[in-house]
């Protein structure tokens, strides 16, 4: 590749001013053809060269045919958040690729397949025609493979383009492929012909990465390993399920682990796994075996929210421990099956008809879909109740940088279970009993070997001892007892993350994925307007204290959240006193795409702007 | 008279030691004459005469006048009444948590036929080893006397309404979907419904029990094919059964030209004399064919009508240990910190 002969060459095809690992590249290709491969050995490429960089697969809800674009963004300051700006695009896909290049910010570059005769379109843009069928021609005799191997060619280009390094190519496709020798083969030749070509392109942008140090110790995954692994982790004995998008991964990955680390000497699985009819089943499930002492989850997305409705609310009002993953998606309805949202906040609060209230967890980060794993678990047994872990797509199914999870230090919390010991203690015991003023009861598994052992679980109204009661003061004392429940909730529940002095007028609320475009929007206000502001980021409902502390403490407080009606805004508005729900603005959108930092900055802006 | 009386003959206890007393549960709030209140007392017998445990057994239902009935039985045993239609999903739960549990479902017509057909559709099919009651009346009870999925067709309501649409037969279905254990019986019919409750507790698998129960509120009337009356004049048994448990020794010879023997998963044996020519229960396609074949006649054709010994059941099929899921200790349930370092250093 030839330099560009002066980097002051401007204007038509001229270099750009240099961005050194600071830019965000698009590839545009076909669903089914193989590019997810190619996308994860470049992004691993650039985080063995201890770049921080993130990757976001937008993919549509097909399995083969329609387009697809996966973003990386390497940034030098550490933001991971999705950036909306393409510095860079490889355009593979003849169906979008004139909507592609019509898109992008002037002075960006463009790598695309020769054929497709991109150059032509604007003149404010770096074209890198590259004929790719000819590159991976000698790579593979057969015309299908060759159809795969193409994607793996434009990870070589953009190695060369960029300055990655070719050995951490090589040293990603063999952790991509790893065993699959003759794979691992093919398409390592057809990055090295793909780099090989660019070497007669001239460069003419200025998008290049440096090596640096900064990776060291961390790791790449996704969120729906990482939650696969919290409940390894947990302990988690009974597993139910139905496939459904974004969720199936979690569970199919975690099958796999269980398979791997959860059979003992015997050769007997220490699990049970069930692919249920539908969610209504995979929930009654997962509530008959917590019920039955199981540490019992299931994992799905909105529409099985939806059918798990009435099951919920029976796990409440029957106090039954069990775990639920929801991986959120866009909604209302089918929506958009492939998309990212924070949609359920409001639906799961308050899942199932009478005064139900859930305990609901909000990992922002992959190491939290790992913790909050473990965590739910324990809450949903301390509590003996259903847990909600509210993860999202973003987070569920892209590939995240994150520092090493940690082993669970604290022993398993199996909560408050009576044994045949106890009850001959205590001579008998009351499942409903308020003995210890915190609203939880003591329960026994089915099976204790104990006259006394015995409950009816029911969702019909009950007393004490679990017998059925129609008794007004009766209902209302056992549903006074679940609030003291849920009051007990928020002092157990993870407590805030809380960034800034503190001391500033403005005050940002957010949760989950919208995380890493809020911590970047805090940069962008003070760099770019000057104003400080302090962020508090829920990690779980209901609300621990220090929530309303953070209201009280700030003039305005802009709720950041990716749906429409500012879910978890109406959360809190039902939840602090009224004199502080005024303080509260909502930044709230739903698009499917991950929230990006310059449309919340530029929305606090404009709001603070106009008061 | 001053004098003691005559001392009372002691009450009767089983092999471990419990009265009939141990297996009663609380008053029943079902109508006087309810056929499901009859089958209660059946179970509880059952479990007596055969030792059950209480503690060891776990009773499921749904939602319904046979759904509350588990409140009036086995009183020391833990129950959990369940969503309207979805005890099945409840009760795989429980069984995979603790594959020690007995566990039986009470369920009725509109439970499992309508609003749960799809969720018993796959419980047969999993073949889960549990005791599967459907007390069956052709009538939704607690909401008077609306017509079930297995009303028959032209059967009338008391306010003269017919019923237009097929009758789903329960037995039918459960035979074709994988149940291992198929059987009809009546409430009214003692002996044979105890028979059957015992030897569904002696099966390893899906043990299902349609019992015609006749509703007295809403359908006993002329006019109706689920009432006391209908089903005297239509009740077919198509053998005569016994119970053998596991420990006893068999005295009494038997054609085996009239009667088949089958020994249970537990060891127990049944004999049934065969009443109708070539029945034999292990036959899957005739039972079906059978059953078709006299619903169209207007016959209630009761006993076992299937029973299958060799197919695994859920728990066998998924390979579970013999502890209990739910109590493994974290030692066992929890990898290592080792194995979470391999698996980290794998992502990087």
């Amino acid at each position: 590749m030839r330099e560009a002969e002066s980097a002051a060459r401007d204007g038509r095809g001229g270099a750009r001013s240099p961005k050194v690992n600071d830019f965000s590249l698009q590839v545009a290709t076909v669903n089914g053809s193989g590019s997810q491969s190619s996308n994860t050995v470049l992004l691993r490429a650039l985080f063995q060269m201890g770049l921080p960089v993130s990757g976001k697969n937008l993919f549509p809800s097909n399995i083969a045919g329609l387009p697809t674009w996966y973003t990386i963004r390497v940034c030098r300051d550490g933001w991971i958040g999705r950036k909306r700006e393409i510095d860079l695009l490889v355009a593979m896909n003849p169906d979008t690729a004139r909507e592609d290049v019509l898109g992008l910010p002037a002075g960006a570059a463009v790598v695309f397949d020769a054929p497709l005769a991109l150059a032509g379109l604007r003149d404010d843009l770096t074209f890198y025609p590259v004929p790719f069928d000819r590159l991976v021609e000698p790579v593979a005799p057969d015309a299908k493979l060759r159809k795969l191997l193409r994607n793996m060619a434009y990870v070589g280009v953009l190695a060369r383009l960029l300055s990655v390094e070719l050995s951490e190519v090589e040293r990603a496709i063999g952790k991509v492929f790893g065993r699959k020798a003759k794979a691992r083969e093919l398409n390592l030749a057809a990055a090295r012909a793909g780099h090989d070509f660019a070497a007669t392109l001239e460069k003419r942008d200025g998008l290049r990465v440096e090596r640096r140090e900064g990776n060291e110790g961390k790791v790449i995954v996704d969120g729906n390993t990482a939650a696969a692994l919290g409940a390894l982790f947990a302990g988690v004995t009974v597993v139910t399920w139905y496939p459904i998008t974004p969720s199936s991964s979690l569970v199919e990955t975690l099958i796999g682990y269980l398979r791997r680390h959860r059979v003992g000497a015997d050769g007997k699985p220490t699990f049970a796994v069930v692919q249920a009819e539908d969610e209504l089943a995979s929930i009654g499930m997962a509530i008959g075996a917590g019920w039955a002492g199981a540490r019992a989850m299931t994992a799905t997305a909105g529409p099985g929210i939806s059918l798990m409705s009435e099951f919920a609310g029976l796990g409440y009002f029957a106090e039954v421990p069990v775990v639920i993953f929801d991986v959120q998606r866009v909604g209302p309805s089918t929506g958009l099956p492939t998309r990212t949202s924070q949609g359920d906040v409001l639906s799961t609060a308050f899942l199932s008809h009478g005064d139900t209230q859930h305990v609901m967890l909000f990992p922002g980060t992959v190491e939290e879909c790992f913790t909050m794993g473990v965590e739910a678990f324990d809450l949903a047994e301390r509590l003996q109740t259903p847990v909600f872990v509210l993860s999202d797509l973003d987070l569920g199914m892209n590939n995240w940088m994150a520092d090493p999870f940690p082993y669970p230090e604290r022993p398993v919390d199996r909560g408050k279970v009576l044994g045949r010991e106890d009850l001959e203690r205590l001579g008998g015991f009351a499942r409903y009993r308020d003995v210890d003023g915190d609203g939880i009861g003591w329960r026994t598994l089915p099976g204790t070997d104990h006259p006394r052992a015995a409950y009816f679980a029911r969702g019909t109204g009950h007393d004490e001892s679990a017998a059925y009661s129609e008794r007004p003061e009766v209902f209302e004392s056992n549903m006074a007892r679940l609030g003291r429940k849920l009051h007990t909730a928020r002092g157990l529940v993870p407590a805030p993350e809380v960034r800034g002095e503190g001391k500033a007028e403005v005050g940002i609320i957010a949760y989950g994925s919208s995380h890493h475009a809020v911590v970047e929007t805090q940069a962008q206000l003070l760099e770019e307007a000057g104003l400080v502001t302090d962020y508090l980021r829920v990690r779980a409902y209901p609300f621990p204290r220090q929530v309303e502390a953070f209201v009280a403490a700030h003039r305005r407080v802009y709720v950041v959240e990716q749906n429409r009606d500012a879910q978890m805004q109406a959360l809190l508005k039902i939840d602090l006193p009224g004199e502080l729900v005024a303080r509260l603005r909502a930044v709230a959108h739903v698009h499917g795409l991950p929230l990006d930092a310059r449309s919340v900055t530029d929305e606090i802006l404009a709001r603070e702007e106009t008061p | 008279m001053t004098g003691p009386s005559p001392a009372a003959p002691a009450p009767r206890t089983n092999g471990l030691g419990l009265g009939v007393v141990d297996y009663r549960g609380g008053k029943t709030t079902l109508c006087a004459g309810c056929g499901h209140n009859a089958i209660s007392e059946r179970i509880l017998e059952a479990m007596f005469e055969l030792s059950v445990p209480p503690e060891r057994v776990v009773k499921v239902s749904g939602i319904g006048c046979s759904s509350k009935s588990p409140a009036y039985f086995l009183g020391r045993s833990h129950a959990f009444n369940a969503v309207h239609g979805r005890m099945p999903a409840v009760a795989t739960g429980a069984v995979l948590a603790n594959r020690t549990l007995l566990a039986l479902g009470v369920s009725g017509d509109g439970d499992s036929a309508s609003i749960g057909l799809g969720q018993f559709a796959h419980l047969m099919r999993r073949n889960l080893p549990m005791v599967y009651v459907l007390e069956d009346n052709g009538v939704y009870g607690l909401t008077k006397g609306q017509f079930s999925a297995t009303a028959d067709r032209g059967a009338t309501l008391k306010t003269g309404v017919a019923n237009e649409l097929p009758a789903l037969d329960i037995c039918a279905l459960a035979i074709q979907l994988g149940a291992t254990f198929v059987a009809r019986s009546f409430s009214g019919d003692k002996r044979q419904l105890s028979t059957l409750l015992k030897a569904a507790l002696s099966h390893r698998g899906m043990a299902l029990i349609d019992v015609i129960s006749p509703c007295v509120t809403f359908n006993d009337h002329e006019g109706s094919t689920k009432s006391y009356a209908y089903m005297k004049d239509h009740d077919e048994p198509i053998h005569e059964l016994s119970y053998v448990p596991a420990r006893e020794e068999i005295a009494v010879e038997y054609d085996p030209g009239t009667t088949v023997e089958v020994t249970l998963h537990d060891g127990s044996r049944l004999r049934l004399r065969k009443l109708e020519e070539g029945w034999d229960p292990r036959d899957r396609v005739r039972a079906v064919a059978r059953l078709l074949e006299s619903a169209q006649g207007g016959e209630v054709l009761t006993g076992l009508l299937f029973l299958d010994l060799k197919a695994p059941s859920f728990v066998e099929l998924l390979g579970l240990p013999e502890a209990p899921l739910a109590t493994l200790p974290e030692e066992v349930v929890r990898p290592s910190r080792q194995v979470l370092a391999e698996i980290l250093e794998g992502f990087r």
